[in-house]
């Protein structure tokens, strides 16, 4: 079942062109990774699925519907967002803040303290807003954003201001959710960890689209090389890679296509000095390095 | 309609939590318990005066708290929210812009009117058990009710101000210009043309307006039943002019739907 469908979406704001031309289809279960520049217009995108802007040109369907049309206020209650830096009200208690988004969504009040606990901050719960942290005030809006258990999840920049184990415990919710049937939009800067949690990413750069695939089919696409380090003394290289080898300050650095990777890692288990060997494919942060250098190429010529 | 009692609910709920409530009744309660004692001090007595000073005087009063007070209340009522980002939050919630907009104004007019009705009706009361005269509160009745319409035309003009400005600095400054027009300047220049326009303003014309500025057309309401010794300014000059009080009634009426029909007007044309 498709949940969230772009069809040749563009949008034009104040005589910029934050989008162009953007087709996205997500079926249910996908977990989607949304990355891009400031202004590539991820946060675009995730309000013209929210329904709260319209697009300049295409169509945007969610749950088959028009998320900004009559029926919007029905689509709403399955879908769960938490935006950038928000810091909720600081008068009010988690428990408060909560419990009055429960209400707006029609959600059981009972949920409220499972999501807390769930987030990591039932201890906290009776404690004033203005006392959290900011990675407090991140856990609390992901409670808000997994409200009434919602079947279309968008997250920008979820991870902001949480700690390694609370970045651990958050991708392991989304897994848990998406299990559940659940289709998710996640939308960051960091894409350090973030690899494994997503089925597909998707790279934006000044409103449009520059990539869009798995990480396999993202390495496949870019052809970027893949590295082998090599650590022992005096090691003899086989002809057959010596010009692929760099030197480097303990070791050496050898780079090969990804389609001759086992190849050559059987010709380097040849080499009897060897003593330690370390493996990089292109991850997700290479291949957005490598997109945005073709930005920044295109732009310079 | 679930939903703005939500929200309703949860502003009021703010409104008792930040001690607005309780501030603004006890202003009012101790202002008015005060005038109506000592508002004939100035003519060399103390104690519960008549009726109609004591009106006159809280009128007066009311005229600038209540203003001042509805748009500190609620001048960052959606830049604030807008700021903190629960704004955009709230809009993506089964949730229409217009019922986060009636129940915010559910709310927080609650607030005010509940503050007003308590803080005039401790004088009334007051009044009651010194005068005996129960004529003090159909007179007190009509002065609370305008009051809280007064309140009310407020807290929908400082909507106006929220939603049509990008920054809360900004909300408070325009908030302040605002009140300082309406309660201010409004009648200076109303005195300036009274006095300035050789061949004279007709009575007639003064009226109408008086109709562009719910303060007035508050202190009409009030001061048209009372002997006009006890008035003063451009006032005296209109308090004998046709206009019935229903008619001022409906006008200030008029001043609370049409602020929040383009305050709903604007925020659906706002994009976030």
């Amino acid at each position: 079942m498709t949940i969230v469908e772009l069809k040749n979406i563009a949008k034009h704001y104040q005589g910029v062109d934050a989008l162009q031309s953007l087709d996205l289809s997500l079926k249910q279960g996908e977990v989607l990774g949304l990355f891009g520049h400031n202004g590539a217009g991820k946060t675009t995108t995730i309000k013209l699925i929210l329904g709260l802007i319209s697009p300049s040109a295409g169509q945007v369907r969610v749950f088959g519907e028009d998320p900004a049309g009559d029926n919007a206020h029905n689509l709403r209650r399955q879908l769960g967002f938490l935006q950038e830096n928000v810091s909720f009200y600081d008068q009010m208690t988690g428990m408060e803040v909560l419990s009055y988004f429960a209400k707006l969504k029609g959600c059981a009040q009972k949920q409220c303290t499972s999501l807390l606990e769930q987030v990591g901050l039932s201890q906290a719960s009776s404690r004033r807003v203005k006392t959290y942290s900011k990675g407090m005030r991140q856990r609390l809006g992901l409670a808000q954003a997994l409200l009434g258990e919602p079947k279309l999840l968008l997250l920008d920049e979820p991870t902001v201001g949480l700690d390694p184990i609370a970045i651990q415990d958050f991708y392991n919710s989304i897994a848990q959710l998406k299990a559940q049937g659940s289709t998710v939009i996640l939308c960051s800067h960091m894409l350090a960890g973030i690899e494994k949690y997503i089925d597909r990413a998707l790279i934006l750069g000044q409103g449009k689209l520059l990539a869009e695939g798995s990480l396999h089919e993202l390495r496949q696409q870019t052809a970027l090389p893949v590295t082998f380090k090599l650590q022992g003394s005096n090691m003899t290289i086989p002809d057959t890679l010596a010009d692929k080898v760099s030197h480097l300050k303990e070791g050496m650095q050898l780079q090969v296509t990804q389609q001759q990777k086992m190849a050559t890692l059987q010709q380097v288990m040849t080499i009897p000095e060897l003593e330690n060997i370390d493996l990089h494919l292109p991850s997700l942060d290479d291949i957005y390095m490598h997109y945005m250098a073709q930005i920044k190429h295109v732009e310079t010529h | 309609m679930q939903a703005i009692l939500t929200v309703a609910n949860k502003e009021f709920h703010d409104g008792l939590r930040n001690r607005w409530l309780i501030s603004i009744t006890l202003i009012f309660a101790l202002l008015s318990i005060g005038l109506t004692y000592f508002g004939a001090a100035a003519s060399g007595a103390v104690g519960v005066t008549s009726l109609s000073t004591t009106v006159a005087s809280l009128a007066s009063l009311a005229v600038f708290l209540i203003p001042l007070i509805a748009l500190l209340l609620s001048y960052d009522s959606f830049v604030g929210e807008q700021e903190s980002g629960t704004l955009l939050l709230l809009l993506t919630y089964p949730l229409s812009k217009s019922q986060l907009l009636l129940g915010k104004f559910i709310g927080q007019g609650g607030i005010i009117a509940l503050a007003t009705i308590l803080g005039f009706g401790a004088s009334a009361v007051l009044l009651y058990f010194q005068l005996g005269d129960t004529d003090i509160f159909s007179a007190f009745g009509l002065f609370i009710f305008s009051a809280i319409l007064l309140g009310l035309s407020f807290t929908a003009i400082s909507y106006l101000i929220s939603l049509s400005v990008s920054e809360k600095s900004k909300a408070a400054g325009f908030a302040l210009i605002t009140w300082f027009l309406f309660a201010l300047a409004f009648d200076l220049a109303l005195l300036a043309l009274l006095v300035g326009v050789e061949e004279g303003v007709t009575q007639q014309g003064l009226t109408q307006l008086m109709m562009l500025n719910p303060t007035d057309i508050f202190r009409l309401v009030n001061l048209a039943g009372l002997e006009s010794s006890d008035i003063n300014g451009a006032l005296a000059v209109a308090i004998n002019a046709s206009l019935s009080q229903t008619q001022l009634i409906s006008a200030l009426v008029a001043w609370v739907v049409l602020p929040l029909t383009l305050a709903i007007f604007i925020f659906k044309k706002k994009t976030l």
